[in-house]
């Protein structure tokens, strides 16, 4: 097909413009300068309004409140990424009822299983974005991609240290262009629909629910 | 399809009220849900201008950008296709997915496969392939086409949906609650995901500089498809590509808003390469599939281009009073409403599709809307001199210019032009029209078209010159 690549690329180059390109303003996707708690105010008013739920674990131990909360939602599993500092944490420490579930192998080794599990699946993210409520999560090695999606509940950490006020502001700040991973995905919410008559329906085909875990200072998100 | 179809069936639409109805709410909850969105004028004043920047600074270095998206997107592992037409395009995907041995396809939602008549063409391969967004599945059972870019089944109601899905989904109860139907869909689709051999997806936007493929979605679907399958496939047409990743928020903000009155979609999924060596999932190949269909033929005339900055976003239509009166079904080709009107002819030429630019009012409420500026009635006004074959100095023609010329329509252009040239003709045709008007026969030509669906027009009895000549003009 290179030649389709060729006559494609020969007729617009025969058209392309001689105009000066128009000037981009970026002021309006730029930091607004919101403090730290106007940014966690705002990103969970706007995640909870489509249906996030929120557990506060700033100046507490987040594997002791998570234990409960799991326990109470009776939960076949909580499925985690064994080889992240998180991981590694919540095995140290685990005490709970409900049974720990290390994402150790490839997808295609144990997708039957992991696609009928009634559990929850743990990530990190890599901070959140307060103007519209979003979650940043890197895929790589240790944090497998369905870990997000395939679970019916996805339970994220969230350091309320690495929010920042718009996408523009954290993909700059985090330099996302000179290291992009494989799958880099922005989550503001429970998989959702409104395909039948415009009605909100929540947990389509990703989690039905998703829990947003606030920590601060964890030298496991460092 | 014949451009006599659109009349047909805009006047079925109109006669059929459970229709009307579905797209009357659907719409009027589409608009307010935008309008709140951008309540603060002088943002979105100002986050439209960057859109639209963005979109024509794209276009104006397209070549160069859709070489540094191959080469990126190569460096990272993707590999590129290019196709010329929906054939070429339809072929390069059978290639990919016999050579992978793919029976099994899931879909996400992308308006180009449309355009290429993807599903039929695997289809007739024996491949199965399952469309995953909700709005697609739907349709997809009833074997419908989409009838809203965003909200593929918009034009059903959810009685419609309950009987459809009782009638095709096996062991599926009749209910019309959104939510069990929504979950009778998640049932049926996670099995899909689990056992598919490749999934194709379309792309939102495509970054030169990372190369990035970014896709927007709320359900999963688009993720599912993107992520379980071995093998996943993505198509775009050639405009999709921006330079920088910075420009991507801007659009993504406008996008989902300008779409559903939304300030994100649940996931926005930026695709970077396949699985690397050690990950646990993701595709191990990934292809992207680049469609011409007539677009760099579009991009040859600086004006006409301006079709290429759509976003897809709806907006349009979901404003447009013949749209949402008419719904999507009553337009030939894939994209309904304003865009449609604009983009379509272009695509599959004036000969068949040259009614489409007829077919508004030129009310601008889609130009008032359009995120990057798209001046839509403009181009719909130069479509129809194109298809009258009146291409302007420097411009490029249409596919199928000239082919609506009507001598009799040219004959009374040349008059019309003569009598605002000549003074005494024109007096004359003024006298003639004021005092003989009421004798013209209602089935002459200057009447017959305009009296189809209006009542025949009064002549005033004095023309406005007489009047002002009689009268003065009054001073304040």
């Amino acid at each position: 097909m290179s030649d389709a690549r060729t006559a494609i690329l020969g007729r617009l180059r025969a058209a392309e413009g001689k105009t000066p390109p128009p000037a981009e303003h970026f002021e309006v996707v730029a930091p607004r300068g919101w403090s730290g708690e106007e940014k966690i105010a705002r990103l969970r008013r706007l995640m909870e309004s489509v249906h996030t739920e929120f557990l506060d674990a700033r100046g507490g131990d987040w594997t002791a409140l998570l234990q409960d909360w799991l326990a109470q939602q009776g939960l076949a599993g909580l499925i985690y990424p064994p080889d992240t500092p998180l991981g590694r944490r919540l095995a140290g420490q685990w005490s709970g009822a409900t049974p720990l579930i290390p994402y150790d192998r490839s997808l295609a080794e144990w997708k039957e299983e992991f696609f009928a599990q009634e559990a929850a699946g743990l990530t990190g993210t890599q901070g959140g974005i307060a103007e519209t409520g979003t979650l940043i999560l890197w895929t790589d090695e240790t944090q497998p991609r369905t870990l997000s999606l395939v679970p019916p509940v996805h339970v994220a950490l969230l350091d309320v240290n690495m929010l920042y006020d718009t996408l523009w502001q954290a993909m700059r700040e985090q330099g996302w262009t000179n290291a992009m991973p494989t799958n880099l995905l922005l989550v503001s919410g429970p998989s959702k629909t409104a395909d039948i008559e415009q009605t909100l329906a929540y947990g389509v085909h990703g989690p039905k629910r998703l829990l947003v875990v606030l920590v601060e200072g964890d030298p496991a998100f460092s | 399809m014949a451009a006599a179809d659109f009349r047909a069936k805009a006047h079925d639409a109109l006669g059929n009220r459970e229709l009307r109805a579905n797209f009357r709410r659907a719409m009027d909850g589409l608009m307010s849900k935008r309008a709140m969105l951008f309540a603060d004028r002088t943002e979105w004043t100002a986050l439209r201008a960057l859109g639209a920047a963005v979109r024509a600074r794209s276009l104006l270095r397209l070549p160069e950008l859709l070489e540094q998206l191959e080469t990126r997107l190569r460096d990272n592992g993707i590999q590129v296709h290019w196709a010329e037409t929906v054939d070429d395009g339809n072929a390069i995907f059978k290639d990919i997915l016999s050579r992978h041995g793919a029976r099994r396809v899931v879909k996400g939602k992308s308006m180009v496969s449309e355009e290429m008549g993807l599903n039929h063409a695997l289809e007739a391969e024996g491949i199965e392939v399952i469309e995953a967004d909700l709005g697609e599945y739907i349709i997809q059972l009833d074997h419908e086409t989409p009838s809203h870019i965003i909200m593929p089944a918009i034009h059903k109601n959810k009685q419609q949906i309950a009987r459809l899905f009782s009638q095709k989904i096996k062991d599926a109860e009749y209910t019309e609650d959104v939510d069990r139907l929504t979950d009778l869909a998640r049932r049926v689709l996670r099995r899909k995901f689990a056992a598919a051999d490749a999934g194709i997806s379309g792309v939102n936007a495509a970054v030169a500089e990372t190369g990035t493929l970014v896709l927007v979605e709320n359900e999963g679907n688009g993720r599912m498809c993107t992520t379980v399958p071995r093998l996943h496939i993505a198509v775009m047409g050639l405009e999709k590509v921006v330079e920088r990743l910075e420009e991507v928020p801007p659009i993504l903000s406008l996008l989902t808003r300008s779409a559903t009155g939304q300030v994100i979609t649940t996931y926005v999924n930026m695709i970077s390469g396949p699985r690397k060596p050690g990950e646990k999932d993701g595709p191990e190949e990934v292809h992207l599939v680049i469609l011409d269909n007539g677009r760099s033929r579009i991009y040859a005339d600086p004006e006409l281009r301006n079709t290429l900055r759509c976003i897809r976003c709806g907006a349009c239509m979901n404003h447009c009073p013949v749209y949402t009166r008419v719904g999507g079904h009553s337009y030939p080709g894939v994209y309904p409403g304003p865009i449609g009107k604009i983009l379509t002819p272009q695509i599959l030429g004036l000969e068949t599709t040259g009614d489409l630019p007829h077919a508004s009012s030129l009310c601008n409420a889609c130009v008032e809307v359009c995120p990057v500026e798209i001046p839509i009635a403009s181009l719909l006004v130069r479509l129809r001199s194109e298809g009258a074959g009146k291409t302007p100095h420097g411009g490029a023609p249409v596919k199928g210019a000239g082919s609506r010329r009507k001598s009799q329509e040219d004959w009374v252009w040349r008059a019309w032009a003569l009598v605002f040239r000549m003074p005494l003709l024109n007096r004359l045709s003024n006298f003639a029209l004021t005092r003989f008007g009421w004798a013209l026969p209602s089935d002459s030509p200057l009447l017959r078209e305009w009296m189809t669906v209006r009542s025949r027009p009064r002549f005033a009895r004095r023309s406005l010159h007489e009047l002002v000549r009689r009268e003065g003009i009054p001073h304040e």
